[in-house]
Formats: structure tokens, sequence, C-alpha cells
């Protein structure tokens, strides 16, 4: 039972962290309908800025400035690629992102090197006992930071001009456009958002509490897990996105438990696969219709 | 290109073997393999519209099919079958698998197909450690049976001796590739041009027209995911043939990982989604580079430490997705028209 108990714990605590990037991802989509395949590499990028900084001005600092870079990178691909292409589809330009990740994730692993470094050092590997149970410190702090962000996001999209602005436009982009929103504000804003998340989850996934890993290429490979977190809430659906990440999260941690590490990778894709042929928009996403 | 033109083409790939040493006939092997799974998935994601993330895992399949239908019985699962036989089986099989997916890419579509097929590439990845009966596991992997056409091995053995020069394993493989990829190329430029093709492009474009018109829709895309998966069952065939070795892959990095789905993916749009032709140049780019460039490295001296061949072609086809999508959505092959066009215009 302290085991099953355990599970749960870190199983919610890293669902908190697949919450966060699977939010950056749904945010993107709503705003363009583009799927942002260069997430893994903002994550990359983020966790390496904290690294090389973190020596000269200290942990804290060096947090924030890791967090602000992933956030303005993705501005930066928004604004210098994809704002560029307004003509392309989508579809085209989601294949473009595939680009940018391998040539920034290619980069950052080739500075890293041998190298793997942990980069959560104001939670990694103190874990607190508590009645019969270890607790990670930081799943306790993935799982706060989540809950604040979150609660924080959905009153910023029902009550201030942003978020408004923000659904107003995933509505129906036209008419947001006549009533005076402008379009390319909010999309630039919904990329910095998901950077600034993915700037924030790495603080957590490289550690060794997450995955006894610090930054290499198996960082951007679980930051690729958020996929299914999206998919499996539903592409167009911000609720869908933290219930899916929760879900992946828990799903990790029992069946790396119950069955084995190498299958857990898997697993999570497996569940995703299940969820899709029930429910081909996943959990909580709009069905797609088609007029004839 | 005119049919004419195709005669000196072929020549020229037919004579490399006489001139050409062993590293550079492994490197145009490589784009060879490339190119055929390149075909496939232009077939599936340019003519059909689905996008697929999963050619990592189809290779995987048709590697591991090829590996056990010829093995030798012993330590591991081996059927000694003819190799001939089973490299016709193991495409057979790759199609089933695709086949198999088929009803997930009846119900998703688009992204959400794209994401869903990237399951198949971690299942493949636990498969093919778990399964060392099969793939003889990720610490030692498996020998995979030397390929031979009606007793003739396509190795070292015996003497063969073309105009001075010994045909050896691998100019052998060489010619034996060119074959496969001259078949596969015909085979993809009849589908596209008849009826099959126009099924696949009416579905892409609207399914629910495509119904109209007496298209049926779910079993055009079975029959487009069968065709890929065969063609890169193929490819993968052919990697364990040039490898010497069928390794599963310690993480979803490797011969049959993620990286290689999307490199796939790189070629086809590199080349221009849909074009048959293009999948070709794509694969001399994407698969080439990494070989050429090996080649040259030593004389071209920017290789230092970290800065490897593959690093430099991941950067080289990164962009080239990038440029492709902003300034040129039919890839490469929409260039040389596109010059042509500009030509006449000149003229005139």
């Amino acid at each position: 039972m302290t085991t099953f108990l355990q599970l749960m714990v870190n199983g919610l605590g890293k669902g908190a962290v697949f919450a966060l990037l699977a939010l950056g991802f749904v945010v993107i989509y709503k705003a363009t309908e583009v799927v942002n395949f260069a997430h893994g590499s903002l994550v990359l990028f983020g966790g390496y800025l904290v690294l090389v900084t973190k020596d000269h001005i200290g942990w804290a600092a060096a947090a924030i400035i890791g967090i602000l870079s992933a956030g303005l990178l993705a501005l930066a691909v928004e604004r210098l690629l994809l704002a560029r292409s307004r003509h392309a589809d989508p579809f085209s330009l989601a294949l473009l992102t595939i680009g940018v990740d391998v040539i920034i994730t290619e980069e950052i692993i080739r500075r890293l090197g041998v190298s793997v470094p942990f980069i959560g050092d104001a939670w990694d590997a103190k874990p607190i006992q508590l009645g019969g149970i270890t607790l990670f410190r930081t799943h306790l702090v993935a799982l706060l930071v989540a809950t604040v962000l979150i609660t924080a996001f959905f009153l910023a999209s029902r009550y201030t001009n942003w978020g408004i602005a923000m659904r107003a436009q995933a509505e129906n982009r036209e008419a947001a456009a006549l009533v005076g929103i402008r379009s390319s504000r909010v999309t630039a804003s919904a990329w910095l958002l998901a950077g600034l998340l993915a700037g924030i989850a790495v603080l957590f996934i490289a550690t060794q509490d997450f995955s006894g890993a610090g930054l290499s290429r198996g960082t951007h490979s679980i930051a690729l897990a958020a996929f299914p977190a999206a998919i499996l809430g539903g592409l167009d659906s911000t609720v869908g996105a933290i219930v899916g990440g929760v879900a992946v999260g828990l799903v990790d941690a029992l069946s790396t438990y119950y069955v084995s590490f190498a299958f857990a990778k898997s697993a999570v894709f497996l569940v995703m696969l299940v969820v899709l042929v029930v429910r081909p928009a996943g959990l909580f996403g709009t069905r797609e219709t088609t007029r004839v | 290109m005119s049919r004419l033109a195709w005669i000196p083409v072929g020549i020229v790939l037919l004579l490399l073997p006489l001139y050409l040493e062993a590293p550079w006939l492994k490197a145009g092997q490589y784009m060879m393999i490339g190119a055929v799974g390149a075909i496939g998935l232009t077939l599936l994601t340019g003519q059909a519209g689905q996008l697929s993330l999963a050619h990592g895992f189809f290779l995987l399949v048709g590697a591991t099919s090829y590996t056990v239908l010829a093995g030798p019985k012993g330590d591991h699962l081996g059927l000694g079958l003819d190799p001939l036989i089973s490299l016709v089986g193991a495409v057979a099989i790759s199609a089933l698998a695709g086949m198999a997916f088929a009803p997930v890419a009846g119900r998703v579509r688009g992204i959400y197909l794209g994401v869903a097929s990237l399951s198949l590439v971690f299942l493949g990845l636990y498969l093919g450690q778990a399964a060392e009966s099969l793939t003889g596991g990720t610490s030692t992997g498996r020998d995979p049976a030397t390929f031979k056409l009606f007793g003739f091995p396509f190795s070292n053995e015996g003497d063969l001796v073309v105009a001075g020069v010994p045909i050896r394993g691998t100019e052998r493989i060489w010619y034996l590739f060119l074959a496969l990829l001259a078949l596969a190329y015909w085979l993809a430029r009849g589908a596209v041009r008849t009826r099959i093709g126009r099924a696949w492009r009416a579905v892409r474009d609207n399914e629910a027209a495509a119904a109209a018109m007496g298209v049926d829709v779910r079993r055009t895309k079975a029959s487009v995911f069968a065709v890929s998966s065969a063609y890169a069952g193929l490819a993968g065939v052919m990697t364990v043939l040039w490898f010497d070795i069928l390794k599963p892959d310690e993480s979803e990095y490797g011969t049959y990982g993620v990286n290689t789905s999307i490199a796939f993916l790189a070629m086809v749009i590199i080349g221009g989604l849909g074009s048959v032709g293009g999948a070709v140049i794509g694969a001399l780019v994407v698969f080439g580079l990494p070989q050429v460039l090996t080649l040259y490295s030593t004389d071209l001296g920017w290789f230092t430490g970290s800065v490897t061949p593959v690093l430099v072609s991941s950067f080289v086809y990164g962009a080239a997705i990038v440029l492709v999508v902003l300034f040129e959505p039919g890839g490469l092959a929409a260039v040389g028209p596109r010059v042509k066009h500009r030509i006449r215009e000149l003229r005139s």
C-alpha cells in the first residue's frame, strides 16, 4: 500500500510537469492550429542556459534566465519563421518546426558532449521521509508550481483581456480580427507562454529525482512524452492537457514499477493509441465534423 | 525525365562499381536504402496525405523478419528459408504490419495520426529489446544470412572478374540494391500514374468528395499504408544487409528510431511531397551527405572534436526543411520545372 501511495505521488509529480509541457502545446495549437514539434528543443535550450550561467550568478538567477530564454526562443521561432510564412498551411508549419527542432537539439547535444548535468539544484535529491514513504522534493515542488501556474492560467484566460482575446481567436480567427483583436500579438504571446512553460518544466525534468538522468538527449525524449499528454486530452482543450499530463505521469510511474523501465516509454504511447482509437479527438477535444 | 535520359544514368550506375573504391560504393548503397524508404513515405505522406513518423518501426519489422526467416536454426529463432524468399516474406510481413495499423489511420487524421504513428516507434524500441530470440538483443545483435540469388552469394565468396575488376561482396550488393531501387521506383511511378494514385490523391484532397466519387476511403488508406510499409520493410532488409548485423536500438534515437523516421520525413519534404523522383533526391541529401562528408573528412579537416559529419548533415537537412517550407513548398522536385519555365520566359 505504501508503495502504491508513493507511486501515486511520484506519478502526480511527473504528471504536473507533463501538464505544463502539454499546456504549452495546446496554447500554441489553439492560437495557430500548429503542432509544435520543436517543444523538446525549447526544453533543452532553457536547461542549457541554466547550466552555463548557474556557476556564475547562482542557481535562482540562472533558473530565471533559463525560463526567459526558452520563452524568447519560442517567440523568435514564431516571429522570424512562422509569422513569415502566413500562407503555408498548419501542416507545413508543423513540418517546419521539425526542422527547427533538429537544428537546436543537435547543437545543444553537441555542446553538452558527454556530460549529463543535473540542473534542479534547489530541490533535487533531497527526499523527505513521511510515515514510511519517501517523497521526492522535486515532485512535490513540481506539483505545487504546476498547480499555481495552471490556476493562474485559467484565471487569466477567463478574466483578463489577453485571455479573452486568446479564446476569441481560438474560437474564430477571422471574427476575432474583425472586432479588433490583433492576431499576430495573440499568436506571439501563445508561443512566448509555451516557451516559458517549457523553461520551467526542464528544471524538474533534468533531475536525479525525475529521470535519474541530467540534461541530455534523454531530456528531449521525456519532453516528447508531452505529445501523448496533449493528444490524449485533446489538442484543443486546455483542461485536456492537464488531465492528459497527469495521466501520462501516472502511467509512466506505475508501468516503470510494475513492468519495467524499458516498457514505461512505450506504455505512455500505447495508452494514447488506445484512447485515440476510441476517441479520435482525445478525451476533451472537439470532434471534427465534415460538411459535405 | 524523358525515357531516353534514363539510359546514360543507368549505364553510369552500372559501371560505377568498376571504378569506385569500396567505401564509396558503401556510401552509394546507403543512399539507395534511403531512396527506397523515402519513395514509400512520399506515397503515404505526399500522395495520400497521411503523416507518418512510424517509418523507423517498419524498417525494424522488415529487418527482423528477414533475419528470422533466413536465419539458421540455432540460439535464436530462425526458419532457414531461402534468402530471396525471406526478402519477399519480410516485405510481405511489413506490408501486413502496415495494414494492421490502418484501422487507426482510418479514425485519426492529420497531425493526430503523425503522433499516433510515433507510438509504433516506441513499441518497436521495446519489442526489439524484449524479443531477444528474434532480434538478438541490444548487446550482441544478430548476424543476418548472406543474401543469395539462386545459389549465387552476395559476399566475397567465389571469383568473379569483370574487365579486370574483381566483383566482390560490395560490388555485388551494389547491383542488388540498384535492382531493388529500380524496381521500387518503377512500381511507385506506375502506381502514381494510374487509378491507384488517383484514389490516393482524392483521399488526400477531400475524403468526403473521394467517397462521393466512389473511392473506398478506408480501403484506400489501408492499401497505401501497406504499400508504404512494404517499402520501409524492404529498406529495413537492405539496412541489415548493409550493416551485416541486426542490432535493435538501445534508445529511441537509433537505426530504427525517431530520428530515422524524421530523416525519412526530411527526405520527402526536401524532395517535394508526393514526388517519387524528389524522394530519391531527398535521400541523396539526407543519407548521402553524412556518408560523403565522412569519406572526405580527413581531406576537409573540418571535423574536430564534437563537430561530426552526422552533426553537419543534421544541420543541413534541418535547415533544408525550414527553407523548403518557407520558400518552395514543392521541394527540389519543383525547382527544375521552375528554372525551365524561367529560361523559356527569358528566351521569348
